[in-house]
C-alpha cells in the first residue's frame, strides 16, 4: 500500500515537489545556520581558551576578584613547583604559565628621547622552551606579518597596528614602562623582533607578546606567575569536565581565609562566556524550533491546497471502503517520505555550503573598534550533529503540517460523497 | 429476510434539517431486492434517488426505519463496519468516473484490492480479469487522461467489479457519455450481471439506462410511486 502511495507521490509533482523544495530549503538553512553558529561560537570559545582563559585557569583568589586590573602583585608564587604538582595530579592535561600585564611602550628617537608612546596590553608566555607549544597554540607563526618570533627574553612582538602607530620596525628598540609585582616602577628595554595581526580589535590596538622569562625579569616575578592555564587533551572545551575539575580542585585548594590560595575557574566563568556556552547548548533546539515552525506553517498551507486538489481522490477512497483514519495515516506516511527525502537533499546541500564556508569570512575590518576577545574570521564548523540536525525540522514539520491539513478528512461528510464526486 | 434478498428496507425515512425545520427526502420506503437483479431507481432530480443509494451504500444513516444490506442493518452500523461493508461487498460507479489521474488503468483498478490485502499475484489476475470483462486489456498502462469518456467509465466499472462485489450501486453512470458509449457501458454491466450474478442498482433518469433495466422503481418526492418488473 505504501509503495502505491509513494508511486503516486513521485508521479504527482504538485503533491511532492513543492513540499520537498520547502523541506530542502528549510533543512539546508537549518544545517547551514547550525554549522555557522557552532563555528562562530566555537571559534570564540576556542579563541578565548587559547589566548586568555585556557579550559581552566588557576590563579589566586584575590587575583581572580580583580582580574580586570591584571593584579600581578597578587600572583601565584613558587609557580614552578605548583605546575609540577598540577602536572602530576592531572597528567592528561597541559598546564602553561601566563602573565598578563599592562604598561606603556615608549619608542625612543635616535638620541634616546621619547618619540612616541602608547598604552600596551601584554601577554607573556613560554616561547623559548623547546617543548613549549605556546607559539603554536596562539598560531603566532601564521599571524606574523614582519620579522620573527622572539628568540631571546629581550625580544617582543608588537601588534602591527600598534607598531605602525609608534613607527617602529623589527630590530628597533622599545621600552616597557610598567610596575613590578611589588609595586615598584619598572623600565625595561626590549627589541621588537616582529609584528603580528591578531585579527581582534582589542588586541590589535595595543597588544604585545613577549617570552615569560623576559617579563618575569622586567616585573620582578621570579618563580611567580599571574595565571596557570590548563588545557584538556584534544583541544575541544569539555564544559562539564571543566566544571567538575574546577570543583574538585577548589574543594582541595581553595581557602576563604587565604586571599592567596589558588582557585581554579572553568572557561565558562571567565570573560562573560557563560551565556555563550549556554547558547551553544540551546542553539540546536532554537534553530530546530524556528525552522520547524516556519516550515510547518508553509507545509500546512501546502497540505491544505494539496488536500483540496485531492478532494475527489479522498472521497473515492472513502467510498471504496478505506477508513478515514487509514487515509489520514497514508497522508502522514507520504509526509514522512517527503520529509526524509527533503531532509537528505537539504542536509547534503547544507553540508556542501558549510564546507565551502569552512575557510571563513573575514569580518576583522568591521571589528576594529571591538573590545571583545573575538576572532575576526568567522567560519562554519561541521560537527556530527550537523549530519542529522536537519532531519528534526524536516520530518517533524512535514508530519505536523500534514497532520493539521489532514484534520479536514475527519470533517468530511461521507454522506455527501455521491454529490461531491459528481460536482 | 429471505436467503436471496440482498436489500430490504422497512419504512425507511430520511430527513435533512433545513433552517428550523426539516426536509423529508425519503418517506416510508419499503423495498426488497434479490441477488442478481438489474434494477434502477428512476425519478426526477430531488426525488431521493441519490439519498437512497447513499443509505444502501452505508454512506448515510436512515432517520427512521431501517435498511438491511447483505444482512447488515444500516441503522446500527458503525463507521468501521460500514467501511468493511463497502470495501468487501459493494462497488460504486459514479457519473464522473473519479479515476486517480496519476495512476495507470491497471493501478486504478488494483486499488480496491490493496485495501483487501490480497497478494500481488492474486491482484494481478483479478485486475486483468476485470479489464477483460470491460474490454480494456490493451490499455493497462494508459493514464486516465489518455482515455475517452467511455473508456474511463469502463475502467470505473472494472474498479467497481474487480473485487467481485455482491452489489454495485451506480449513480447516473451514463450522464457524461454519448449514446454509443452509454450503450456499450450498459451492455457491459448487463453482461457482468448475467455472468457474475452481481446485483446492480442504478439511480438514473436517463432513458438509455432505463431501456436496459429489468426492474424499475419510480421515485417521486421521496416515495415509491411504482415498482415494476420489465419483461424483455
Amino acid at each position: 500500500m505504501l509503495r502505491f502511495f509513494i508511486k503516486g507521490l513521485i508521479r504527482d509533482r504538485q503533491r511532492s515537489l513543492l513540499p520537498i523544495i520547502v523541506v530542502t530549503l528549510g533543512v539546508m538553512l537549518t544545517v547551514l545556520g547550525h554549522t555557522w553558529i557552532t563555528g562562530i561560537l566555537g571559534d570564540v570559545i576556542d579563541f578565548n581558551a587559547r589566548f586568555s582563559t585556557g579550559h581552566v585557569k588557576v590563579m589566586t583568589s584575590e587575583y581572580f576578584e580583580n582580574i580586570d586590573q591584571m593584579p600581578n602583585d597578587l600572583a601565584l608564587l613558587e609557580s614552578e613547583a605548583f605546575i609540577a604538582e598540577l602536572q602530576e595530579k592531572y597528567p592528561d592535561m597541559t598546564w602553561v604559565e601566563r602573565i598578563s600585564f599592562g604598561g606603556l611602550i615608549d619608542a625612543p628617537d635616535e638620541e634616546g628621547e621619547t618619540r612616541a608612546q602608547g598604552p600596551a596590553a601584554g601577554m607573556a608566555l613560554d616561547l623559548l622552551s623547546p617543548e613549549s607549544k605556546e607559539a603554536e597554540r596562539l598560531n603566532l607563526q601564521n599571524i606574523l606579518l614582519k620579522g620573527t618570533l622572539p628568540t631571546s627574553p629581550d625580544d617582543v612582538i608588537l601588534s602591527d597596528e600598534f607598531a605602525s602607530r609608534l613607527e617602529v620596525e623589527p630590530d628597533d628598540q622599545v621600552t616597557l614602562i610598567t610596575t613590578t609585582m611589588y609595586g615598584a616602577m619598572s623600565i625595561t628595554n626590549f627589541t621588537v623582533c616582529g609584528t603580528i595581526k591578531f585579527g581582534v580589535g582589542a588586541l590589535d590596538r595595543g597588544g604585545i607578546i613577549a617570552d615569560i622569562s623576559g617579563i618575569r625579569y622586567a616585573m620582578d616575578m621570579e618563580d611567580a606567575t599571574g595565571e596557570i592555564l590548563g588545557y584538556f587533551p584534544g583541544g575541544e572545551y569539555p564544559d562539564e569536565k571543566a566544571i567538575t575539575l574546577a570543583e574538585n580542585f577548589n574543594n582541595e585548594y581553595a581557602d576563604e581565609e587565604d586571599r592567596f590560595s589558588p582557585v581554579m575557574v572553568p572557561l565558562r566563568n571567565q570573560n562573560s562566556l557563560t551565556g555563550m556556552i549556554d547558547i551553544i547548548g540551546y542553539m540546536s533546539g532554537i534553530i530546530i524550533s524556528i525552522f520547524m515552525i516556519a516550515m510547518a506553517i508553509v507545509l500546512w498551507n501546502a497540505g491544505l491546497v494539496g488536500g483540496l486538489r485531492r478532494y475527489g481522490e479522498m472521497g473515492l477512497r472513502l467510498a471504496i471502503g478505506e477508513q478515514k483514519g487509514h487515509i489520514y495515516r497514508s497522508l502522514l506516511s507520504e509526509s514522512v517520505v517527503i520529509g526524509i527525502v527533503g531532509s537528505v537533499i537539504g542536509t547534503l546541500i547544507g553540508l556542501l555550503f558549510a564546507s565551502l564556508m569552512s575557510k571563513g569570512i573575514d569580518f576583522s575590518d568591521m571589528m576594529e573598534g571591538s573590545t571583545m576577545m573575538m576572532p575576526g574570521v568567522y567560519r562554519t564548523q561541521i560537527t556530527p550533529e550537523s549530519y542529522y540536525i536537519g532531519f528534526f525540522p524536516g520530518v517533524l514539520a512535514t508530519v505536523f503540517g500534514t497532520a493539521l491539513a489532514g484534520i479536514g478528512i475527519y470533517r468530511r461528510q461521507t454522506a455527501n460523497l455521491f454529490k461531491e464526486l459528481q460536482a | 429476510m429471505e436467503n436471496n434478498t440482498i436489500i430490504k428496507t422497512d419504512n425507511l425515512v430520511k430527513r435533512f434539517p433545513i433552517g428550523g425545520g426539516h426536509f423529508t427526502a425519503l418517506e416510508d420506503i419499503n423495498l426488497e431486492l434479490n441477488t442478481g437483479e438489474f434494477a434502477g431507481l428512476v425519478g426526477p432530480s430531488g426525488s431521493g434517488k441519490t439519498t437512497m443509494l447513499n443509505i444502501l451504500g452505508s454512506l448515510d444513516n436512515p432517520s427512521e426505519g431501517d435498511a438491511n444490506v447483505l444482512n447488515t442493518s444500516i441503522k446500527s452500523i458503525g463507521a468501521r463496519r460500514a467501511s468493511q461493508l463497502r470495501k468487501k461487498h459493494i462497488g460504486f460507479i459514479f457519473q464522473t468516473f473519479n479515476l486517480m489521474p496519476v495512476y495507470t488503468v491497471f493501478e486504478n483498478v488494483e486499488f480496491p484490492l490493496l485495501l483487501l490485502k490480497m497478494s500481488a499475484a492474486e491482484r494481478r489476475k483479478a485486475v486483468l480479469d476485470a479489464l477483460e470483462w470491460v474490454g480494456l486489456t490493451d490499455k493497462i498502462k494508459s493514464k486516465p487522461k489518455q482515455l475517452s469518456g467511455g473508456e474511463s467509465q469502463r475502467v470505473a466499472i472494472a474498479r467497481a467489479m474487480v473485487k467481485k462485489p455482491e452489489l454495485v450501486l451506480a449513480d447516473e453512470p451514463t450522464a457524461n457519455l454519448d449514446a454509443e458509449n452509454s450503450h456499450n457501458i450498459l451492455r457491459t454491466m448487463e453482461k457482468l450481471n448475467e455472468e457474475l450474478n452481481t446485483t446492480f442498482l442504478f439511480a438514473t433518469h436517463d432513458d438509455k439506462v432505463i431501456k436496459y433495466l429489468k426492474r424499475i422503481i419510480y421515485l417521486e418526492d421521496g416515495k415509491v410511486v411504482r415498482d415494476e418488473q420489465v419483461k424483455k
